[in-house]
């Protein structure tokens, strides 16, 4: 049995109001350098809502644009005017502030997050009109409170703020009055994960076109942890998010691997359903607000806006072979291996042409690539170049070394195999899944035929091992389901033909 | 520069003397590696880590640059470095890096 992909969505959240309290770049910054220029100047460089939606790389990441639309378009994209106005897509949506509180209170099952009733009132009949958002969201949605309670919290109870345009409008409580785990900032870190995975895996299911009770196993693959000081990343995101989106029939568990963690969900989501293990599964992941503005600083010193100024989620979801979909082939895998070393090149030959060997492929029997596909607008003026390009570049320079490509080739490799890259720089959410709808799509109007994605992970940012890691996985255009073959007997055919012709005789007669 | 790093950096310096050290770097473009060479040498551009106001004036060098290369077992160097020498702006770098030595090196001839 072969696992399909059925579908893909994909939500960002424009959060400008957390860069400044929760994105770790400006927390840091308030904690070393109270003062300093870079926090006075923040503010004014902080992109509205619309401006965030009319962004070229956003509007692809919702669908509204290809990646080979958008490099048509000459970077920096924050230069160009984008057309582009609409906050949703084929693919999902872009979710302004204000929507966004509410659905993390809706999320908050213990009752952690407070709202002031005045802004709920106000902003509630805008969360009720999202074209994903239920009756059983918004049942969950309270009145609110005084903002005398909110400030209360705050300032004497170690509450986390929550601000909309700079106002005090609501607060996350801790959990606990001890535990560093359930502390006010780590209960907002993880409501807004749990959230904006909740606008993905709704739009995932419904471009899927299946019922929420068809899911029957979800797999959330943050960079967040969930956790008491018993256990600290004991988890569990994927059901808790499963609960808020109504998929009954579903239980799910956590993968972690940093930025490599998807490629490693979707291979395990595809190999439950390739054994049969469970029908359908989601791979699905929120957000990351302690990334918010993390190049900020560069972004201010080079008078740009703040770029990083929403969360992104993804979700994708896996079925059964239906005979269209495309399948996640489970014998060209690639994996970083503890004996593999950390060369680029070690690196490469790992997850990119081991598998291929395997298969007796070439590098150019794979159509596309699909890296690293960080917004290059990002990290450019933060000294970070363009790890999208930058990625096809070394898988070509890894095939001209072994001999498998002339070095001239290199160019129009990079520019017919690759794509550039359009995901915000949330860790996890630009490691190759945000392909996965636009391939989906390629492969089905045959555009093209297959499309290796790679997921690769820094594990040393954890400090317990040097090494490096990575997977990849091919999604290839479905054969079609062959005719079932129907034993027909020699007898049978003799006494179908018979039977024609006895109807034929009796047709002349009668005439 | 990760704040880890700088630390490292710190401690190596206090513990074998700042004219005993070399910094290699392995970045993959000019600005970062310029960035990361100041940050060894002038102290942190970004105002945040241990080395914030501390100008180690190390001797620091980008592996892809031809002075480092000539140290090194061409076999070792083309199977560990070769493929990203192929990829990386190398003039590049080197360019931003002599600029950095020019202006912070404490410990070069």
């Amino acid at each position: 049995m072969n696992a399909v992909i059925k579908g893909a969505g994909y939500a960002l959240v424009h959060t400008p109001d957390m860069v400044i309290h929760n994105g770790t770049t400006q927390t840091t910054e308030r904690i070393v350098n109270p003062e300093s220029e870079y926090l006075k100047a923040l503010p004014d460089h902080l992109r509205t809502f619309e401006q965030a939606v009319a962004y070229y790389p956003n509007q692809t990441y919702i669908g509204n644009l290809t990646p080979d639309e958008l490099g048509a378009i000459p970077a920096p994209w924050n230069e160009q005017e984008c057309p582009l106005t609409s906050r949703y897509g084929k693919f999902g949506q872009i979710m302004p502030q204000e929507e966004f509180l509410l659905l993390m209170q809706a999320c908050d099952v213990f009752d952690l997050v407070i709202l002031d009733a005045a802004f709920v009132a106000e902003h509630k009949a805008a969360l009720a009109a999202n074209e994903i958002i239920d009756d059983s969201i918004m049942a969950r949605i309270k009145d609110g409170v005084a903002p005398a309670e909110i400030e209360k919290a705050v300032n004497e109870e170690h509450a986390e703020g929550l601000y909309h345009n700079n106002k005090l409008v609501g607060a996350v409580k801790r959990a606990h009055d001890i535990d560093t785990n359930l502390s006010a900032h780590v209960m907002h870190e993880n409501l807004a994960s749990k959230a904006s995975n909740v606008v993905a895996i709704l739009h995932a299911i419904k471009n899927a076109g299946i019922a929420k009770e068809d899911v029957e196993y979800v797999i959330d693959c943050a960079e967040e942890a969930c956790g008491d000081m018993n256990q600290r990343g004991g988890g569990n995101f994927a059901k808790s998010v499963a609960e808020i989106a109504g998929l009954v029939n579903a239980s799910g568990s956590d993968i972690r691997g940093f930025c490599a963690a998807p490629a490693h969900t979707m291979i395990s989501a595809a190999s439950l359903v390739a054994a049969g293990s469970y029908k359908t599964v989601i791979v699905t992941s929120g957000g990351c607000t302690a990334k918010l503005g993390m190049n900020g600083k560069d972004h201010v010193k080079k008078g740009l806006p703040i770029l990083e100024d929403v969360l992104g989620g993804f979700a994708v979801v896996l079925g059964q072979d239906d005979g269209v979909n495309p399948i996640v082939n489970l014998n060209i895998l690639g994996r970083h291996k503890v004996g593999s070393g950390s060369g680029p090149q070690q690196v490469t030959e790992a997850l990119v042409f081991d598998a291929l060997d395997r298969n007796g492929m070439k590098v150019t029997d794979i159509d596309k690539f699909a890296g690293e596909l960080h917004n290059s607008d990002v990290l450019k003026p933060a000294g970070g170049g363009d790890p999208a390009e930058g990625f096809f570049k070394v898988v070509a320079a890894a095939a001209i070394k072994r001999g498998d490509m002339e070095k001239a080739a290199m160019k129009t490799f990079v520019k017919e195999h690759g794509m550039v890259g359009w995901a915000p720089t949330q860790g996890h959410i630009p490691s190759g899944v945000p392909c996965l709808g636009f391939v989906r799509e390629d492969i089905l109007s045959g555009k093209i035929k297959n499309a290796m994605v790679v997921g690769k992970g820094s594990l040393f940012l954890g400090r317990m091992t040097n090494l490096f890691d990575g997977v990849s996985f091919v999604v290839e255009a479905n054969p079609g389901k062959k005719e079932e073959e129907k034993g027909v007997s020699e007898e049978e055919v003799k006494s179908l033909i018979a039977k024609a012709l006895k109807d034929f005789a009796a047709g002349l007669l009668a005439e | 520069m990760d704040l880890e790093n700088q630390r490292r950096v710190k401690e190596f310096a206090e513990q074998y003397g700042p004219e005993n050290v070399v910094v290699l770097l392995g970045a993959a473009e000019g600005e970062a590696s310029g960035l990361a060479a100041e940050t060894v040498t002038a102290g942190d551009p970004t105002y945040a880590g241990p080395l914030t106001g501390v100008s180690l004036g190390l001797t620091v060098y980008h592996v892809c640059e031809e002075e480092v290369k000539a140290e090194f077992d061409p076999a070792v160097y083309d199977e560990q470095v070769g493929m990203m020498e192929m990829v990386l702006d190398v003039d590049d770098i080197a360019s931003e890096m002599q600029s950095i030595r020019d202006e912070y090196c404490k410990y070069l001839g």
